[in-house]
């Protein structure tokens, strides 16, 4: 018998997202990230943080319906400057918020600012970045992405990915009394450049988790085509894809309108968008962006 | 096939990856009587550069840099015991390793095919390794340079972790540290007093080579 599928609920002050099987694909846009970015993270040194403005402003109009931030920007106070831009980042929207850091200090400093309910990016199936970061998610009521490799390796196999799914499941219920529905899984979706095979086995792993466990599923979508010409196109490819096999949601630049447009489509055919609504609409948003 | 056809074949087929075909021309070499030393400057290193230029310049893509690596590798293996029988030197020792807590690889493999490309030995420890661990394997295999890889911004912070198990051992002095990783820059190289930094894996490769000239001068002048 397969587990029930459960709904993760984020919020922010005034506005809830719901990531479910059922439901139509949660996007959580990237691009609020310094990583490999030098004039932004020279910005940020200095204190201005004037450009996260206009990466919100274009990830907001991309279609996103969360936003991840990440301030990891080196020889800097993180903690510090996650807070602000969490503070500055609910100023500009209403949507709710994934914090990224795997700096504990700065997850707490996010957290303790943020109005609503976060998801935290991430922990591992590490035993001490659990204890370290559980607690924090279990006290500010958060949701927390999990991904299923610990000390020694990221698992090639779907079964050792499995079982590293059970222990966080088994240890984030049983020894911080967090819910299921509060963990999304990344199922790991590495490079298909390093290896052609390894996409099958991501698809495979999110099958059994969705079986297994019910729970929802969340991955770096752009990673997928690291090294290889014409990435959007296996973006666009990758998550509808991914989508049939239980990808709930995606950590993706929603300013890639191929990659945005691909998972709409896949929403309406797996059912996530009752008459086409959803899909209709954008349609008619762009006849009437293209006649004003 | 002269020995000419067989450098060029063994170039063009290292370039394409065909790994198969690159060993058939390894053993057709050697029984023909062609120099091991032969093979490696004249047609694997100079394919291995061109593989090297072309990603760099955006021609190559990932899985045709770890083919081509994988068919030179292949070669190498016939070729390795024959080169030392012969005393040739590597023109270095290079120690790799992914930092703990970081599980990426991909851009070191790649790094490392390039060294090896290049006439380098490299030693590759994995990822996940931690400051003790380099420390006991640079006093194991006395490398001439070691290279911190991290992929993380969270990660990063290991180098300093790393340069200072390697003063605490009393092995700073000794070893060159290069680091290196999608989110490493000079300005972070520096300021964890690293000797070299390098972009991506050509850029490596050159400065790999620039440090060890320049500690060799030092030390013969």
């Amino acid at each position: 018998m397969s587990a029930p599928r459960l709904e993760t609920v984020l919020r922010s002050a005034t506005k809830e997202v719901v990531i479910g099987h059922d439901r139509r694909f949660c996007i959580i846009g990237e691009r609020i990230n310094p990583t490999g970015r030098r004039i932004f993270q020279e910005q940020l040194r200095a204190g201005d943080l004037s450009a996260i403005e206009r990466d919100v402003k274009a990830q907001v109009e991309g279609g996103a319906d969360v936003l991840d931030v990440n301030m990891g920007v080196p020889l800097t106070d993180e903690p510090e400057l996650l807070a602000k831009a969490i503070q500055m980042v609910q100023e500009l929207t209403d949507l709710p918020i994934c914090i990224d850091s795997s700096v504990v200090e700065a997850l707490e400093a996010g957290l303790s600012v943020y109005q609503g309910r976060a998801l935290v990016n991430s922990i591992t199936a590490e035993d001490d970045r659990m204890e370290l970061i559980l607690p924090l998610v279990k006290r500010y009521d958060a949701a927390v992405i999990a991904l299923p490799n610990d000390a020694e390796e990221i698992p090639m196999e779907a079964d050792r990915r499995l079982e590293l799914v059970g222990h966080v499941v088994e240890v984030a219920t049983k020894e911080y009394g967090i819910a299921a529905a509060d963990i999304v899984i990344d199922p790991l979706a590495m490079p298909i450049g390093s290896d052609t095979a390894t996409a099958l086995t991501t698809f495979d792993t999110m099958r059994r988790i969705r079986e297994e466990h019910g729970l929802n599923m969340t991955c770096g979508a752009s990673n997928v085509s690291f090294g290889m010409p014409d990435r959007h196109t296996l973006g666009a490819a990758f998550l509808p894809m991914a989508m049939m096999s239980g990808l709930t949601s995606a950590i993706m630049d929603a300013r890639t309108p191929q990659i945005v447009d691909a998972v709409k489509a896949a929403d309406l055919l797996l059912h996530h968008d009752e008459w086409g609504g959803s899909w209709i609409a954008a349609h008619r948003r762009r006849q009437a962006a293209a006649g004003a | 096939m002269t020995p000419e056809e067989i450098l060029q074949g063994l170039y063009d087929e290292t370039l394409v990856g065909n790994a198969p075909r690159v060993l058939e021309l390894t053993n057709e070499a050697l029984g023909m009587g062609m120099e091991p030393q032969n093979l490696l400057f004249d047609a694997l290193i100079p394919s291995l550069e061109e593989v090297g230029a072309r990603f760099e310049r955006g021609d190559f893509f990932v899985p045709e840099m770890l083919i081509a690596g994988r068919a030179m590798a292949g070669s190498m293996e016939v070729l390795r015991p024959l080169l030392a029988e012969t005393g040739v030197q590597t023109i270095g020792k290079f120690l790799m390793g992914t930092v703990k807590g970081d599980v990426h690889d991909i851009g070191k493999n790649l790094v490392n095919i390039m060294l090896e490309g290049a006439g380098f030995e490299v030693i590759d420890l994995g990822v996940q390794v931690a400051p003790e661990k380099f420390v006991e394997k640079i006093q194991e295999h006395q490398p001439d340079i070691v290279g911190f890889s991290a992929f993380l911004t969270t990660t990063m912070p290991m180098f300093k972790a790393n340069m200072n198990a390697l003063q605490k051992a009393g092995l700073r002095d000794q070893v060159i540290v290069m680091v290196g990783g999608a989110p490493v820059t000079q300005e972070y190289a520096d300021a964890v007093g690293a000797d070299g930094y390098a972009a991506d894996a050509s850029a490596t490769v050159k400065k790999a080579k620039d440090l060890l000239q320049r500690k060799r001068a030092l030390v013969s002048a």
